[in-house]
């Protein structure tokens, strides 16, 4: 049965911008599902508001909306497009729910719009807890034992028939507060009263424990035939209880027998069934209990998720193109295999290979958070390794992380708790627990009492402990001799890891690779073909191995090899990969073979129809270097990837290597200090007066002769880790010592904090004569705020053109005096009319999907061209867009809500995750969609929640008066209260937290009758109560501003669009 | 220990002992699936043949006395990349290689069988001899060469019951079934026994009298090694079947006897058919199923004759997965239903044997 011909326009939702627990891999599936439908002849209609996508391409979608994913846009979208059909299967959980909501609130019906993939009745069944668990009960699949209680003694009785321990979720509350696992019925009694108390409903749900068990999940794919195929299992090397994003987790399953591995995939199959998925992929996980093989269904996801994503990279099975292609008729039998090509998508696929996917966190961002997992995802990217076995893919995986190890190395030996404790934080989930295993492992714990404390299946603590074993035979060899050599390479073991074993022998990475190849042990690069080498496979998708037989099928062809950004973290994330991608797209225009090397599992750059090779391998030196001598391409592109490539540019250069673009003569001057303040005074081009110190007592000579507020900052550091504004010379010392900490070694960065100065990001691309400047881009918040936390405006939206024509005019002479090839991004800050450069960049950076989509000149692209040798007169560089007047707005937004307790402030250390980007007519309209995108939905009315410190009071009532003429409430403080009553402002009156008086902010809030939040931090180090608000802000979803350039923007944003309704725009629409 | 891999065409590879020292012919096959070692090493169907498992980590959760697939292993070798260290399982009784060892089996690991795949798949399944005893490639090529093979050989009776044994059903019976044992997989006889089925097994090359004296109300013709048409007793046993017009069900081997039996062919094919996830499109119903498999030869489909057609089609390369016959109640699949390493969506087929015995009842 062909594919359906009733339906022609699919309108597909995407996932909106990066936060925890939804990344690239969203943008990864969306992207597949276009191009699949597309395919097909459909008509698709895309909305995302996240514009560091490829999916938001003009190419990728017939129409494409960058607008925020909310069911009020959806309707509009609807009504002016007519689809026939909504995906929602793609787009994540936002996705999900937005679809479900349009669908609750009749406007598909209205509409007549079809919900293809999962209809509304199976979300629903999948997503509400009860409805899922009697679904499960009446299709007879084992879950978790769990009762709803109302009261005391319901709860008691109901723990009595779980047993203990039970975990107490009471509902409707905010970020799972008031639960708790119960050991006992004294501690129940106390938890359970606790939880009905925090529910709205007084209610709590009892769940039977299930910590410590095994945790599965299996991939499924079902077609309308219900045809049904595992695409892939997952067990987490982590137990239950550690939320599966934030585990370290391995594909195939390595611990359960056929007999439990069939019961697992039956039940997985049933549940598709029970739920009714008719169509698509599903993730469904399982928790096994290692003492009695018990297992149980924990959820579903009736969509691509995450797990997909690594599903398919792990396999070679694109589960999202063939979901898309499931959901317009087509049957697994009728669908090739790309990679086998002879074999239908009707199979499921068999690995003969290991795979390990770990997460990367970013606790030290977050002052405040404890770095502990537990059910609520924490981590912000994730690295997959491919080995012939764990051991290899798991260090691999490690050195992929790029977190500073080699390995499981012997930085995993240090560790702060004493063995005394040791025995108690193995208990813990910790985000360091790798680190306190190898510890405990080489201090005398047996493995038995490991895996007793873990809670790890004993296979993975025996592979750790092998790993410890090879280590040492390599520290206490005689000689580093070619088996010992051979053996510790076919278990995952660096060069750098070798050498640092072998450091009485004086070895350094380069020696242990000469000694390597002098031996011939070279690795050899193998295939993710889906069938474990049954078939002929002819998707050219490679991993290394030291094994005997290569596949890499090295070509006499002109080729390219591009270094890509590796896992997600903050301060480099998707808008690199999109960078990436950017580049092999364009490289294959000029005829170029291109070779992708990336480590990142989420992204469009690890599918392997993107570049003419992939090679799914870590971003380090040795693991680089392997494939640029296996494959010898004309030359390696670094600058796309952000800080990781690049980072490696001297390295491979003294290597031989040859570099595109810019000359690394030009990159070092750009990022050496000094160097840059000679080319700046030479160009007449001013810049923050700033200073280099190796120590305490330099910094304090430098911030004296700088003049206070100095900011402070580390060298060789991404998004502005430990980069802070010191006021005194009190504040310098603590700040300085971070600076020293977070980058060690590395001098410390001092320079003016230019207060209250405008911050602007320009993007150039030059082709070592001309320059073109793609976007000049004016920050709403003030300079001093990490440029990828402040919003930013381009055109600017208040500079004056003269400001703006020299800015554009310094730009153009750095990028000529650097012979920049490529792109080049200058951050610089304007006060009183006079510019300030504060950074060069001489590499793609974080705003040039978001300024390519704005003027509709693909930068990355364009760049990638010309390090490739093209000119700009050779390119068409004309902005696109045609309306006289437009703006577009680019929002940064945040995981606060993840990290409960610390402060949501702003500052000059990155914070944010991710970005979207409101675009229409003027600024104000671009702001209001890119607030309402970043989930700051700003009200039209209601009560507003005031709080200043002393130097903020002057402007702070100056908002609220207009707040006040636009009938807003105004809510605050003593302080603040006295100083709006004195400019002749009414506001009710809080006290404050430490008063214990009722009523305080915070009892405001949870009667619903506060709707933003102004606050502004009153210094470096906050008060205890302020952080409280603002963190009780977050959890509430009461939009929060931290900042008067944020406030002044929001209130102008909210002025505008009082009584004003607003149109949804395509891309399309815009460019001329 | 080290220890040689070297085929008839020359080949060699190198890999270690994992079990006691040894040498070991066979021809060398792999299986592409990730979970069921056990069940493959206990499967008689693997009688003279060395497996090589393509999923490199083996042995990760033990080996326990309940999967096992008949009460020895058969195969003639193990080839692994890695066996690992411990077994971990909560129903695990043994070590893979403590396993290996008892039953005198020989094992080697650190091998790189992709490569080795990659080899058969081109070259098709070849006569293999492994050793850690001679290390001298030429000679281990010149015993490979000179080895028996499979071909033409009658590798059934050899792993065949001596006797008739008689398997009762759980509960209460329903049905009798004879089931010829070419080389039978427990597993089989569970199913049947669950569903209510006493099972007397007579050896592969019984007398027809002594069989067709059972009067069962269905016979089953199991899976089992090497080449159908070697084994000219049980096909002369299963054509006496036919002619009974009673409901018969054949697996694997079964089914490719009952195409000798019906007037059709079979052919080696290059390198088989062993793993888990091979998809079959039942052809009267359109389903696909995921399923086990386990064959070297097939059954040509344009030799049979008329009155049979092909229920069953393997979607990876076409070839005859099922038959039945148009007026007999007899049909057969080329694959395990019976699973145990592999899916479970076939089952079904169980219960088709079932009610094609309940409907001569009735």
């Amino acid at each position: 049965m062909p594919k359906r011909t009733d339906i022609h326009t699919i309108l597909i939702i995407g996932s909106g911008p990066i936060v925890i627990g939804q990344a690239c891999e969203f943008d990864y599936s969306g992207t597949q599902a276009c191009k699949a439908l597309r395919e097909e002849g459909y008509k698709v209609i895309l909305v995302n508001s996240n514009p560091a996508t490829i999916m938001t391409d003009p190419e990728t979608a017939d129409r494409t909306y960058i607008e925020p994913i909310t069911p009020g846009v959806i309707e509009k979208i609807i009504a002016k497009e007519r689809p026939d059909a909504l995906l929602p299967t793609l787009g994540g959980q936002t996705a999900l729910n937005t679809a479900l909501t349009v669908s609750e609130r009749g406007i598909l019906d209205k509409y007549g719009v079809e919900l293809i993939g999962a209809r509304a009745d199976v979300i629903q069944r999948a997503e509400d807890r009860i409805l899922f668990k009697e679904t499960m009960e009446k299709h007879g699949i084992p879950c978790l034992k769990s009762q709803l209680v109302h009261n005391l003694d319901e709860a008691i009785a109901a723990a009595e028939e779980i047993g203990f321990p039970v975990i107490v979720r009471p509902s409707y509350t905010l970020g799972g507060t008031g639960g708790g696992t119960a050991y006992d019925m004294e501690e129940l009694k106390d938890i359970a009263a606790g939880g009905l108390k925090a529910s709205l409903n007084t209610t709590c749900l009892l769940e039977e424990s299930v910590l410590g068990w095994k945790e599965f999940e299996l991939e499924v794919m079902r077609d309308k035939n219900d045809n049904c195929v595992i695409i892939c299992s997952i067990e987490n090397v982590d137990p239950m209880g550690i939320h599966t994003g934030d585990s370290i987790t391995v594909a195939p399953v390595q611990t359960l027998t056929d007999r439990e591995y069939q019961d697992m995939r039956d039940a997985a199959i049933t549940v598709l069934r029970a739920i009714g998925v008719e169509t698509g992929g599903s993730n469904v996980q399982f928790a096994l209990n290692p003492a009695d093989g018990r297992m149980v269904v924990i959820e579903m996801n009736p969509r691509v998720s995450r797990s997909s994503a690594l599903a398919s990279k792990a396999t070679g099975f694109p589960i999202a193109k063939i979901a898309a292609k499931l959901a317009v008729g087509y049957t697994l039998d009728e669908l090739p295999n790309d990679i086998t090509r002879e074999t239908p998508a009707c199979f499921e696929p068999t690995l003969d290979y290991c795979v390990v996917k770990i997460p990367r966190f970013a606790f030290e961002k977050f002052p405040g958070a404890r770095p502990l997992l537990g059910v609520s995802m924490k981590s912000v990217g994730e690295t997959m390794a491919i080995g012939t076995n764990f051991k290899e893919a798991y260090q691999k995986a490690l050195r992929g992380l790029e977190i500073g190890v080699d390995g499981y190395d012997l930085k995993y030996e240090s560790t702060a708790a004493s063995i005394s404790d040791l025995a108690v934080e193995l208990q813990k989930h910790r985000a360091d627990r790798h680190r306190l295993i190898k510890y405990a492992l080489k201090n005398g714990f047996s493995a038995a009492k490991v895996c007793e404390l873990t809670k790890m299946d004993p296979w993975f603590i025996d592979n750790f402990q092998q790993i410890i074993e090879i280590e040492a035979e390599i520290q206490q060899a005689k000689e580093l001799d070619a088996d010992l050599l051979r053996k510790a390479k076919s278990n995952g073991f660096s060069d750098r890891q070798i050498a640092e074993l072998r450091k009485k022998d004086g070895l350094d990475e380069h020696k242990v690779r000469a000694l390597r190849k002098q031996h011939g042990i070279l690795p050899t690069y193998r295939l993710v073909d889906t069938c474990a080498a049954e078939f002929e496979a002819y998707t050219p998708y490679f991993y290394s191995s030291y094994q005997t037989m290569d596949q890499s099928r090295v070509t006499d062809k002109k080729k390219i090899m591009v270094l890509g950004s590796g896992p997600n973290r903050i301060g480099q994330g998707i808008e690199f990969d999109y960078c990436c991608v950017h580049t092999v797209f364009a490289l294959r225009e000029m005829g170029y073979e291109t070779i992708m090397v990336n480590s990142n599992p989420e992204t469009v750059s690890t599918d392997y129809d993107t570049s003419d090779k992939l090679y799914f391998e870590p971003l380090t030196f040795e693991d680089v270097m392997n494939i640029y001598e296996n494959e010898k391409p004309e030359g390696v592109v670094v600058q796309m990837g952000g800080q990781t490539p690049l980072n490696l540019a001297v390295p491979l250069m003294n290597a031989g290597v040859p570099i595109m673009g810019t000359s690394s003569d030009s990159i070092d001057i750009a990022e050496d200090r000094k160097r840059c303040r000679e080319l700046l005074e030479r160009l007449n081009i001013k810049q923050a007066e700033s200073g280099t110190a190796t120590t305490l007592e330099e910094a304090k000579v430098i911030a004296e002769r700088i003049g206070f507020p100095v900011m402070i900052r580390p060298s060789y550091v991404l998004g502005g880790r430990a980069m802070m504004v010191a006021s005194n010379e009190s504040e310098l010392e603590p700040f300085v010592q971070a600076a020293f900490e977070a980058s060690p070694g590395h001098p410390v960065l001092l320079d003016d904090y230019l207060d209250r100065a405008i911050e602007v990001d320009v993007d150039v691309l030059c082709d070592g004569e001309n320059v073109h400047v793609g976007g000049v881009m004016q920050h709403v918040e003030q300079a001093g705020i990490h440029s990828g936390d402040s919003a930013c405006a381009t055109p600017p939206h208040s500079l004056p053109d003269d400001v703006v024509e020299e800015i554009k005019d310094a730009c153009i002479r750095l990028a000529k005096d650097l012979k920049v090839k490529g792109l080049m991004n200058i951050q610089m800050a304007v006060k009183d009319k006079e510019i300030y450069v504060l950074e060069l960049n001489p590499r793609a950076s974080r705003t040039i999907p978001y300024i390519s989509k704005a003027t509709g000149v693909p930068l990355a692209k364009m760049a990638a061209k010309v390090s490739a040798g093209q000119t700009l007169d050779q390119l068409d560089l004309r902005v696109r867009q045609k309306f006289e007047s437009w703006c577009a707005v680019k929002e940064a937004v945040f995981p606060f809500n993840r990290f409960p307790g610390v402060d949501p402030i702003l500052g000059p250390e990155m914070k944010s995750t991710g970005e979207v980007m409101g675009i229409d007519t003027c600024f104000e309209l671009a702001y209001w969609k890119s607030q309402i995108a970043a989930g700051q939905v700003l009200p039209s009315s209601g009560n507003v929640f005031i709080s200043a410190r002393d130097a903020d009071k002057d402007w702070m009532v100056d908002i609220a008066r207009k707040l006040h003429v636009v009938g807003y409430g105004l809510i605050a403080t003593e302080g603040t209260l006295h100083a709006l009553e004195e400019a002749g402002l009414k506001a009710d009156m809080v006290h404050k937290l430490s008063e214990k008086t009722s009523p305080t902010v915070l009892d405001r809030m949870k009667k619903g009758e506060v709707d933003l939040v102004i606050n502004t931090p009153s210094g470096p180090i906050a008060r205890a109560d302020e952080v409280v608000i603002r963190s009780e802000a977050i959890l509430r979803s009461i939009p929060i501003i931290t900042t008067r350039d944020g406030a002044e923007a929001t209130l102008d944003a909210v002025r505008h669009m009082i009584n004003r309704d607003w149109e949804v725009h395509a891309l399309q629409d815009f460019y001329a | 220990m080290k220890a040689c891999i070297a085929l008839e065409d020359g080949k060699v590879f190198e890999g270690e002992s994992f079990t006691d020292e040894g040498e070991t012919t066979g021809e060398l096959v792999f299986n592409t699936a990730m979970t069921g070692y056990q069940e493959i090493l206990t499967d008689p169907s693997y009688h003279g043949q060395i497996v090589t498992m393509t999923y490199p980590l083996i042995g990760n959760y033990g080996i326990n006395a309940a999967d096992a697939e008949s009460y020895k292993p058969h195969a003639a070798g193990l080839v692994i990349g890695e066996c690992s260290r411990i077994a971990s399982n909560y129903r695990s009784e043994i070590s893979l290689p403590e396993y290996m060892k008892q039953n005198g089996m020989f094992g080697v690991h650190h091998v790189d069988t992709r490569a080795i795949t990659f080899h058969i798949r081109s070259k098709g399944a070849m006569k293999c001899v492994m050793s850690s005893i001679d290390l001298d490639p030429d000679s281990l090529v010149a015993k490979a060469k000179a080895s028996a093979g499979l071909v033409g050989r009658d590798l059934a009776t050899e792993v065949s019951v001596p006797e008739a044994k008689e398997w009762p059903a759980e509960g209460e019976a329903r049905f009798k079934v004879a089931a010829i044992d070419c080389g039978i997989k427990i597993n089989q006889l569970r199913i049947l026994n669950a569903m209510g089925c006493t099972v007397r097994v007579f050896p592969a090359n019984a007398v027809a009298g002594d069989v067709l004296a059972a009067r069962p109300d269905g016979f089953f013709i199991s899976n089992g090694p090497g080449d159908p048409e070697g084994a000219k007793d049980s096909i002369a046993l299963v054509k006496a079947i036919l002619d009974q017009n009673v409901p018969t069900f054949g697996i694997c081997f079964g089914h490719q006897l009952i195409g000798l039996a019906l007037g059709g062919k079979t052919y080696k094919m290059k390198f088989g058919h062993r793993g888990a996830n091979h998809p079959i499109k039942n052809l009267l119903t359109g389903r696909i199923e995921i399923t086990s498999q386990n064959h070297g030869f097939c059954v040509d489909p344009d030799s049979l004759p008329e009155e049979v057609e092909m229920t069953h089609r393997n979607l990876n390369d076409n070839t005859c997965a099922g038959l039945r016959h148009k007026t007999k109640p007899v049909f057969s699949v080329q694959y395990h239903p019976e699973a145990a390493p592999g899916p479970h969506d076939s089952r079904y087929l169980f219960q088709q044997f079932l009610d094609l015995m309940a409907g001569v009842h009735a």
